[in-house]
């Protein structure tokens, strides 16, 4: 046995080292996917029986419930608004890339934000929206703006969410873009420069394309961050006002498990459309990341 | 560098920028900022209407002071309890696959690898309904150990990404050298491997701890109640508690947000080394 193992040493080690996190993967996310796929063909309350209906959950979903409508339109505002965060965190990079005195500590501070729970940045947004108190109509006030009901409109309240979701997201690119710069040759610069390049056509041509392993990272993390929405919707509107709110996690969160009574079979079939529209993204990124991988490193 | 060091333009465009830092960051901070001015101010300040101007008493004490006597620290406890044994497991966990992963050669390995990284990206909402399920069967629904399994498999999809392109990076000639030696393969982890990846596994700690720290969601679907839930959730329930006064539910938010924001402000290197991962190439 042990002669055995020792000429196989090699080939049976790192079978040993993967089993425990992958029986855990499995168990706590691979299976679960898989199992979201069948439940979503049933009609099931979470305790009794679960009655087989084929693709009906699919069929209401997409034909006869406006809820789902919104809630995939509301999805489709916080994939392109959030992306915002990219420039955004892209401009505080460039603000803050210098080396005067006290400077690490304002990065810190500007990353701030990102360190902080969501349902604390929910929080701190309710009251900066609040129609009597907050600072948000105490600044629009100043310029002569009547005070907004941000989240009390059906219009606004999802572009007040995001908003705020844009706060800690843009503080994360800020973080990447700052590790980036960082390592932007400094010679490539220099010699582009001498060559008379400056300001946004050295940023262009010479600075962001140095910069776009920084950028991909941040286009991973804001999509998934914004299909991952569901803290701060839940925390600042709970869906509100008259469902106009909700996205695809916490419409099927709702479905599932709130007060409206338990549709797992309805949850199910949400969520798999939501990991039909990640699936997407997924495979781009894998994609990607095959290619490096290819390339060698 | 870029932009050009303001070193090297005048002196009246090096103190133009050095004033506007912080007023930036104040604009930047400022709805924070807003919330911790609130959690100063006495509960009359509110009536009277007393919302921006300086508060008509300091009222710090008191109003933490409600916070420590409430449910607060309930959950708070809870939130470490919930914490600490997920960074520990996903980090253990994630170094040992780590390894086989970045120091092996087999045919599965990307494979392997990819499966983590694809269920890392995963909105991990789709996973409430069967793992709900599968916590209610194992007996562990509404307890910290059925909250604390999860996590520790969810994080352990990322960290592995993360310790297998650490490993990668480390130079093969070490255990190569090691195994001429004749030392058997897990003491090569234990002996020579593992020392190398503090770095890593610091920064995965700190961030793990933040995730966690953070997590609502899971915490609403798994568990409900003082017994289990983290602050996260709980200050829901003490908002709950004291509607509709802003003194006391500001000071519960700033104190729930603490114990990430002082993991960063101490760990800052391994957290930001965490965090852009990657980003260089």
């Amino acid at each position: 046995m042990t002669t055995w193992y020792k000429r196989n040493q090699i080939a049976i080690t790192p079978w040993l080292f993967l089993v425990p996190a992958m029986a855990m993967f499995v168990l706590y996310v691979v299976y679960p996917i898989l199992q979201s796929f069948n439940i979503s063909l049933y009609k099931w309350d979470g305790l009794g029986e679960a009655e087989f209906v084929g693709m009906a959950n699919y069929e209401k979903l997409l034909t006869r419930d406006r809820a789902f409508n919104t809630s995939l339109w509301n999805n489709l505002k916080w994939l392109v608004f959030y992306l915002a965060a990219i420039p955004g965190g892209l401009f505080i990079a460039l603000f803050l890339n210098q080396t005067v005195r006290g400077i690490r500590l304002y990065k810190s501070l500007f990353f701030f934000p990102f360190v902080i729970s969501q349902i604390v940045v929910g929080l701190v947004f309710t009251w900066f929206y609040d129609p009597t108190f907050g600072l948000f109509n105490a600044i629009i006030g100043v310029f002569g703006i009547e005070p907004v009901n941000v989240l009390g409109d059906p219009q606004l309240a999802t572009y007040g969410i995001i908003a705020a979701g844009l706060w800690p997201q843009t503080a994360y690119c800020m973080i990447l873009y700052l590790t980036g710069l960082n390592a932007v040759d400094p010679e490539q610069v220099e010699a582009a420069r001498l060559d008379g390049a400056k300001g946004l056509k050295m940023l262009w041509y010479v600075i962001l394309p140095q910069l776009r392993p920084a950028t991909f990272i941040a286009f991973v993390v804001t999509i998934i961050g914004a299909l991952r929405s569901f803290d701060l919707i839940s925390i600042m509107t709970n869906g509100g006002p008259f469902g106009s709110t909700r996205v695809l996690s916490f419409y099927m969160f709702e479905k599932s498990l709130s007060e409206y009574g338990f549709r797992m079979g309805y949850g199910a079939a949400i969520a798999v459309m939501l990991f039909l529209i990640m699936l997407v993204f997924i495979s781009y990124f894998l994609w990607r990341m095959y290619q490096d991988e290819k390339g060698g490193h | 560098m870029f932009p050009a060091p303001i070193e090297k333009s005048s002196r009246a465009a090096q103190i133009t920028y050095q004033s506007m830092l912080p007023i930036v960051l104040l604009l930047w901070l400022a709805p924070l900022l807003a919330v911790a001015l609130f959690s100063v101010r006495p509960d009359t300040d509110f009536t009277i209407g007393n919302y921006w101007g300086i508060p008509s008493s300091w009222e710090m004490i008191s109003n933490y002071g409600q916070v420590f006597n409430s449910s607060m620290p309930r959950y708070i406890l809870n939130s470490f309890f919930i914490t600490i044994p997920t960074v520990i497991g996903a980090v253990g966990l994630s170094a040992m696959a780590g390894f086989a992963l970045g120091i092996y050669k087999f045919r599965m390995n990307l494979w392997i690898f990819f499966l983590f990284i694809a269920g890392n990206f995963v909105p991990f909402q789709i996973l409430m309904v069967p793992v709900r399920d599968l916590t209610l069967d194992m007996g562990l629904y509404n307890t910290k150990t059925g909250l604390v399994l999860f996590h520790i498999a969810f994080q352990t999809g990322f960290c592995t990404l993360f310790m297998r392109n650490f490993i990668k990076a480390l130079p093969f000639e070490l255990i190569e050298a090691a195994r001429v030696e004749g030392v058997a393969e897990w003491r090569i982890f234990w002996f020579v491997v593992l020392p190398l990846m503090k770095p890593a596994l610091a920064a995965l700690a700190v961030l793990v701890f933040t995730f966690i720290w953070n997590d609502y969601f899971w915490a609403v679907v798994l568990t409900q109640g003082e017994a289990a839930q983290p602050v996260t959730a709980g200050i829901t329930s003490f908002n709950a508690q004291f509607r509709a006064m802003y003194h006391l539910m500001s000071a519960g938010s700033l104190i729930a947000a603490l114990p990430p924001v002082a993991m960063f402000f101490l760990m800052q290197k391994h957290f930001i080394a965490g965090l852009t991962l990657g980003a260089v190439k």
